[in-house]
C-alpha cells in the first residue's frame, strides 16, 4: 500500500463530517427547498471551504437541478460530489519533481505547521525508495529546532548538515549543497524556520535562501513545499499566496488531517490558487505521510461510487 | 495585521450606512447581511455568527435607533459593544493563588505555541517580580525539552525536567521542587495533542488531578478555522479551562478564533501572542480589540506600552526637537530605537487611530525590524552632518556613496529615507489628532511620545 491508500482511512473524520451531515440534512425530506440549500452551504462553510467557494458550489448544484428539473433531495449528494471533484481535480501532479542529482526540496510555512516533522517522514519515504537523502538544518532561529531535525534524521537514517543556532540559514544551505554535490546525494531537503508570511524581513531572508539554492544548483529548488496545518481557516489562502510570491510554491503538504478538521481549505486553495496538494500528514509517527490523491480525497469525503 | 480584512469590510459596510442619514429596517438588515458575510469570511464559527447577528438585530431595529438623529452611529455602537462582549468584555487576569506557588498548566493542539507561550508567561511574571519554574512536560516531540531549556536559559528562569518520565509524575515532582525552592509560580508545558486522542487527554486529566492547577490555559492559534470551537469545547469539557491564550496574532489572521472561542467555552482570552520574541505577549482586552476592529484605534494600550518602555528624558528631548521642526535623521534613529522597544512595529502602529486608513504602500514602507535598525544605523553613520540634518539633499550620487560606505544597497538607502519621510508625516498627523482631541474638550491627552 505504501504511502497511498492511507489517506482514506485518516479522512474518516472528514467523511463523517461532510457526507454524514449532508445525508442527515436530506433525510426525511421529500423535495429540495431553499432551506436545504442553505443547510448545504452551512455544512460547506463549517468545513472551512470558505464562503465564496461554498456559495459557488451550492449555486452549481442548484443550476444542475434546475436544468434537469429535478426535485429529488437524494440527487443533491452526487451532484455536489461531482462539483467538488471538478474543483479539486485538475492537472494533478502529485509525484515530486526530483530530476537530477542532487534534487532539492525546500520546505516552507508558518510556525508550527509541521515542517520539520514532515521532513522526517519524507526523508524516510525517499530513503525507502533507495534514494540517498541529506537534510539541511536551516531553521537556525527556533530554540532546539536543529536538535529536533537531528532526531528525525536519526529516525530516518539520513545525514543532517547543521551549524550553530543563530547562524545564517543561507550559509547552512550553501554547506549542505556542497556536501551533497561532493558526496553524491540524490536529494537535499531544506528545513526552514517557521515565519508568518506577513513579516517582510523574514520573507526576504527566505528569498535569500531560495536564491542561494538556485545559484549553486541550476534549477534548484526543484520543489518548494508549503506546509499547511489542516486546522487553519481561510488564512491558509493568504499563506499560500504570500509564500508563493516569495519563493514560488510547487506543492502543498496538508498536515494534521488526523484531527477533526475537515481539510475543506484544500478546495478553496485549489479554486483560488491552483497549487496542487502533494502530500498529507496524518499523525506524528514516521509512517504518517501519504501522497494526496484527488479522487481518493473525494471518495474519502463522500464514500466510493 | 490581525483583523485587518474583517475590519475593512465592517468599516465599509458602516460607511455605506452612515451615508444614508435616516435608516429603515431594510437598511439595517442589508448591513447585517454584510456583517454576517464578513464574519463568516473571517472564520468566525457559523453558530456564533448566527447568534451575533440575531442579537445585534434585536437591538438595532428598535424605535430608539431608527428614530435617532444619528442612527448609523447607533448601529456601529451596538456592533462594537456586541463584539466586545462576544470576546468577553473586560480583560481577565491570571488568578494568583493565596498560598504560593500558583500553578499554571498549558494545553493545546500541536504547533499552537505552548512552549513559547510558557516562556513568555515566565518572562511576563518576572517583570512583576515573580519567580517562575518552567516544567518540561512535553516528552514526546523531539527536542521539546531542549527547546524549553534554551528559552529558560535566555530568561534566566529555571527549567524542571525529568527526561522522558511520565508527565503526571514530572508535574508533581516539579511542584514539590518549587515549594522547596520558594518559587511562586509553576508553569507546566505539555505536549501538543489532538482533542480526540483519548489516551493523551487522559494524561492531561492525570496531571490536573496531581497538581490541582489554579489556571489551565488553552493555547489557540489565531489562524484556526471553524474547528477552533470543537477543539476548545472538548478541552474545556475534559479539563475545565480557566482561560485561553491566542497566538500568532501578529499575522494577518481575520480573527475568527478570537471571536468564537470565548462565546463557546465561556472562558476568557487572557493573553495574546504578538511575535516570536519572548516579550511579545500582551494582556488581551476585548473592549480595546473591538475598537481596533472598528477602526477606532487603541490609544490606551499604546499609552501603556509607551509608559512602560520609553526613556522619559530621551522622549522629552525628541519631542522638543520635533516641535522646533528640525527633526533629522539622528533623531529618527534614536526614535526608532525607542519605538522598537514597544513591540512589533506594525502592532504598535495598528493602535494609532487612523492608521488603518493609511495606504498599504505607506504601511509597507514603515515595516522595519531589528535588522533594518542595524542597516539604518550603518546608513545614517555613513552620512555627513549636513546630510543628516537635511535629508532632502540626498541625491543619486550621495545615495550611491552612502550605500557603498555602509555596505548596503541604494535600495536600502532609498527605503530608509522613505521611512524617515513617512514617519515625519505620521508624526504630524498624530499631533494634529491630539490637537483636535483637545479642542473637542476631551480629557484624553496622549503621553509624550518621542515622535510627537
Ligand atoms: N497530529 C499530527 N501532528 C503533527 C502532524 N505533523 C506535525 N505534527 C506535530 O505538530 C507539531 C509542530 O511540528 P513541527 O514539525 O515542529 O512544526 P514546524 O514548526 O513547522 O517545523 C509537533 O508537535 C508535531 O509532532 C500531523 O500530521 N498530525
Ligand atoms: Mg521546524
Amino acid at each position: 500500500m505504501g504511502i497511498f491508500g492511507r489517506l482514506k482511512q485518516s479522512l474518516s473524520k472528514t467523511r463523517e463530517a461532510v457526507s454524514g451531515r449532508v445525508e442527515a440534512a436530506i433525510y426525511g425530506r421529500a423535495t429540495v427547498d431553499e432551506e436545504l440549500y442553505e443547510k448545504l452551504e452551512e455544512i460547506l462553510i463549517q468545513s472551512d471551504v470558505g464562503v465564496g467557494t461554498s456559495m459557488e458550489l451550492v449555486e452549481g448544484v442548484r443550476a444542475v437541478l434546475k436544468e434537469k428539473r429535478w426535485d429529488d433531495p437524494t440527487k443533491l449528494k452526487p451532484i455536489l460530489r461531482e462539483k467538488l471533484a471538478e474543483m479539486v481535480a485538475g492537472e494533478d501532479q502529485v509525484a515530486l519533481n526530483l530530476p537530477g542529482k542532487p534534487s532539492v526540496i525546500m520546505v516552507v510555512g508558518v510556525n508550527g505547521t509541521g515542517k520539520t516533522t514532515t521532513i522526517g517522514k519524507l526523508a524516510h519515504v525517499l530513503s525507502q525508495d533507495g534514494k540517498r537523502v541529506l537534510l539541511a538544518a536551516a531553521d537556525t532561529f527556533r530554540a532546539a529546532a536543529i536538535d529536533q531535525l537531528e532526531v528525525w534524521g536519526r529516525r530516518a537514517g539520513v545525514e543532517v548538515i547543521k551549524q550553530s543556532e543563530g547562524s545564517d540559514p543561507a550559509a547552512v544551505v550553501y554547506d549542505s549543497l556542497q556536501a551533497a554535490k561532493s558526496r553524491d546525494y540524490d536529494v537535499v531537503i531544506v528545513d526552514t524556520a517557521g515565519r508568518l508570511h506577513t513579516k517582510v524581513n523574514l520573507m526576504e531572508e527566505l528569498k535569500k535562501v531560495y536564491r542561494v539554492l538556485g545559484r549553486e544548483i541550476p534549477g534548484a529548488p526543484h520543489e518548494v513545499l508549503l506546509v499547511l496545518d489542516a486546522t487553519t481557516g481561510q488564512n491558509a489562502i493568504s499563506q499560500a499566496k504570500m509564500f508563493g510570491e516569495a519563493t514560488g510554491v510547487t506543492g502543498i503538504v496538508l498536515t494534521k488531517l488526523d484531527g477533526t478538521a475537515k481539510g475543506g481549505i484544500v478546495v478553496a486553495i485549489k479554486r483560488e490558487l491552483r497549487i496542487p496538494v502533494k502530500l498529507v500528514g496524518t499523525g506524528e509517527g514516521i509512517g504518517d505521510l501519504a501522497y494526496f490523491d484527488a479522487k481518493e480525497f473525494i471518495d474519502a469525503i463522500f464514500g466510493e461510487q | 495585521m490581525a483583523f485587518q480584512s474583517l475590519s475593512e469590510r465592517l468599516q465599509e459596510t458602516f460607511k455605506k450606512l452612515k451615508g444614508k442619514g435616516r435608516l429603515t429596517e431594510a437598511d439595517v438588515n442589508e448591513a447585517l447581511r454584510e456583517v454576517r458575510l464578513a464574519l463568516l469570511e473571517a472564520d468566525v464559527n457559523f453558530k456564533v455568527v448566527k447568534e451575533f447577528v440575531n442579537s445585534v438585530r434585536a437591538k438595532a431595529v428598535g424605535d430608539e435607533v431608527l428614530t435617532s438623529l444619528t442612527p448609523a452611529q447607533h448601529v456601529v455602537k451596538i456592533v462594537r459593544d456586541e463584539l466586545a462582549s462576544l470576546m468577553g468584555g473586560q480583560n481577565a487576569k491570571i488568578q494568583i493563588a493565596h498560598k504560593p506557588p500558583t500553578v499554571i498548566m498549558m494545553v493545546g493542539l500541536q504547533g499552537s505555541g505552548k512552549t513559547t507561550t510558557s516562556a513568555k508567561l515566565a518572562n511576563h511574571f518576572k517583570a512583576q517580580g515573580r519567580r517562575s519554574l518552567l516544567v518540561a512536560g512535553d516528552i514526546y516531540r523531539p527536542a521539546a525539552i531542549k527547546q524549553l531549556q534554551v528559552l529558560g536559559d535566555k530568561l534566566d528562569v529555571p527549567v524542571f525536567q525529568m527526561g522522558e518520565q511520565k508527565p503526571p509524575a514530572i508535574a508533581r515532582a516539579a511542584l514539590e521542587s518549587a515549594r522547596r525552592n520558594g518559587q511562586d509560580l509553576v508553569i507546566i508545558d505539555t505536549a501538543g495533542r489532538l482533542h480526540i486522542n483519548d489516551e493523551l487527554m487522559q494524561e492531561l486529566e492525570q496531571i490536573k488531578a496531581g497538581v490541582e492547577p489554579h489556571e489551565i490555559l488553552l493555547v489557540v492559534d489565531a489562524m484556526t478555522g471553524q474547528d477552533a470551537v470543537a477543539v476548545a469545547d472538548t478541552f474545556h469539557k475534559r479539563l475545565g479551562l480557566s482561560g485561553v491564550v491566542l497566538t500568532k496574532l501578529d499575522g494577518d489572521t481575520r480573527g475568527g478564533a478570537a471571536l468564537s472561542v470565548r462565546q463557546v467555552t465561556g472562558c476568557p482570552i487572557k493573553f495574546a501572542g504578538i511575535g516570536e520574541k519572548l516579550d511579545a505577549l500582551e494582556p488581551f482586552h476585548p473592549d480595546r480589540m473591538a475598537d481596533r476592529i472598528l477602526g477606532m484605534g487603541d490609544v490606551l494600550t499604546l499609552i501603556e506600552k509607551a509608559q512602560a518602555t520609553m526613556d522619559a528624558d530621551e522622549a522629552k528631548r525628541l519631542q522638543e526637537k520635533l516641535k522646533s521642526a528640525d527633526f533629522d535623521l539622528n533623531d529618527f534613529l534614536s526614535q526608532l530605537r525607542q519605538f522598537k522597544k514597544m513591540g512589533p512595529i506594525d502592532q504598535v502602529m495598528g493602535m494609532i487611530p487612523g492608521f488603518d486608513k493609511m495606504s498599504k504602500k505607506m504601511k509597507g514602507q514603515m515595516d522595519f525590524d531589528e535588522k533594518d535598525l542595524v542597516f539604518a544605523e550603518a546608513i545614517i553613520n555613513s552620512m555627513n552632518a549636513r546630510e543628516r540634518a537635511n535629508p532632502e539633499i540626498m541625491d543619486g550620487s550621495r545615495r550611491k556613496r552612502v550605500a557603498r560606505g555602509s555596505g548596503t544597497s541604494v535600495q536600502e538607502v532609498n527605503r530608509l529615507l522613505k521611512q524617515f519621510e513617512q514617519t515625519r508625516k505620521l508624526v504630524r498627523q498624530f499631533s494634529d489628532w491630539e490637537k483636535t482631541a483637545k479642542k473637542g474638550g476631551k480629557k484624553r491627552r496622549l503621553p509624550k511620545f518621542p515622535f510627537m
